[in-house]
Parts: structure tokens; sequence; C-alpha cells
């Protein structure tokens, strides 16, 4: 099972859902914090709801504020990149771009692929975790023997 | 790491709870005394209440005061202290304008162990 996890989260990688940012997040859980990364990806999810909603509401304005919806957006990337969110940061990337050059056609389509991304990486990883922490108490078990 | 029996202190400045959280987790994991800002008013209110770290964290653009700002207030305050500055800007004018205002560095965001590394490298050289 721990196998399976293993290749789960190697298909995570191997997809481009997740960077090594990921990683580095695993690395800072311990016996202390043994959901650290849960937790993290878990807040992302839940704050970045807000931000994901202001963005919405101002591409429904007229002109756009590109100003401010790449300030939106900006934020958005850097929090996004702390879990190591790969797809969901490239479209943050490719949404300011559109901003710079003043591209609404461009921002709204992109914003559309963002929110798929956001939302099938969210799934991906809600199964993954549900996945580690099944098998986590087998493996303490294992150890402790 | 310790400086001399106590522990090397760090303050996280990031207006973004996300990267507080893990930048926080971060430093401690180095085994580092961490307290966090979510702004640069907050990060130089802790200051002016007589608190004082080893190095701090500056994210550059915050709401109420942005790294830059918070950064030219300190050492206008005689901070001297490492300031690190982070940012997802790439190189260009604010970089410039941030590493200006008094850092003694600047990363790409986000933060990592090997990032951390290198900054307490610096520190111990800065502190022997």
């Amino acid at each position: 099972m721990q196998r399976q996890l293993a290749n789960m989260k190697q298909s995570l990688f191997d997809q481009g859902y997740l960077d090594e940012q990921f990683i580095q997040l695993e690395e800072l859980q311990d016996d202390a914090n043994p959901n650290f990364v849960e937790e993290v990806v878990t807040l992302y999810y839940r704050d970045s709801a807000r931000l994901i909603q202001s963005i919405e509401q101002a591409l429904e304005k007229s002109p756009l504020d590109f100003s401010k919806l790449e300030c939106l957006m900006h934020q958005f990337k850097g929090s996004s990149s702390s879990i190591g969110a790969k797809r969901v940061k490239s479209e943050c990337t490719q949404f300011k771009e559109y901003c710079r050059v003043g591209n609404s056609d461009g921002c709204k389509r992109t914003f559309q692929q963002l929110k798929k991304e956001y939302a099938t990486l969210k799934k991906k990883v809600e199964v993954y975790f549900q996945f580690a922490r099944q098998i986590g108490p087998v493996e303490k078990a294992c150890r402790s023997k | 790491m310790k400086k001399g029996g106590r522990k090397i202190s760090a303050l996280v400045v990031d207006d973004d709870r996300v990267i507080r959280v893990v930048e926080e987790k971060l430093l401690v994991r180095f085994g580092l005394e961490t307290k966090v800002a979510k702004n640069g008013k907050e990060a130089l209110d802790l200051f002016v209440a007589g608190n004082t770290f080893d190095f701090v964290v500056m994210d550059m653009e915050m709401p109420v005061m942005d790294g830059p700002e918070a950064t030219r207030a300190l050492r206008a305050r005689g901070v001297d202290c490492m300031i690190v500055g982070v940012t997802s800007r790439g190189d260009g004018p604010e970089k410039a304008e941030f590493e200006a205002a008094g850092l003694n560095c600047c990363w790409e965001k986000p933060l990592n162990a090997q990032i951390v590394g290198t900054i307490l490298d610096k520190l111990a050289k800065k502190l022997s």
C-alpha cells in the first residue's frame, strides 16, 4: 500500500500537477505535525477561495482593470507556488501575461482553465491525503513492531 | 542553530497566510525561534515594541506597508539585522528598488530549505 501511495504521488508529479515545493512541505512533516502538508493545502484552498471570488468579480467589470487583476493574480500565484501547485501556477503566469498586454478574452479564457486546474488538483490531493491517512496508522504499527 | 546558547530568531513578514505558515515551519525546522507579521507595519511595530531578530524574511508586496517601505523604515531606525527580501517578481525595477531599500539579499519565492541554509551561512559569516 505504501507503494501505491508512492505511485499516486509520482503520477501527480509526472503529470505536472505538483512540483518540488510539495516535497519541501513533506519534509517539514514530523511526528509533532504528521498532517502538516494536508493542513497547509487545506488552508490554501480555504484562503484562495476568496481570491478566486475577487478575480471573478473583477472579470465581470467592463472595461477590465488589468492592473487590479494582475495584482490579485500575483497574490494567488504566490500562494499557489508555496504549495507546489505547478499547473495552477502556470495558468497564473499566463493570466498575468494577458493582463500585461491588455487581452480581455485571454484573461477570461485562462481564468476558466485555471479554475479547472485548481479544482482538479484539489480532488487529486484529497484522494492522496485520504489514502495516506488510511495507511498511516498501519505504517506506524509496522514500525513499532 | 544556536548563537552562544540562545536560539537564532527570525521574523517572517508576508500578507499571505499560507506562505506565513510554510515559512514559519521551515524556519522552526532549522531550530529557529520565529515570529510572524502580516505586513510591513506589523513588522515595524514589533521592532518599535522592543523585539529584536537575527534576521527578517520580508515579502515585497503587502498591503498597509510593503516590503521596500518597511525595510527603509527599519534601516532608518538603525535596525541592522539581516533583512532578506522574497518576491516572485523576478529581476526588474521593483526588485532593484527593494534591494536599494536596504536588503542584505533577495530571493525568489517560494522559500525552501536550500535558501534557508544559504541565509544561515551568510548570517554565520556576518556574526563571526
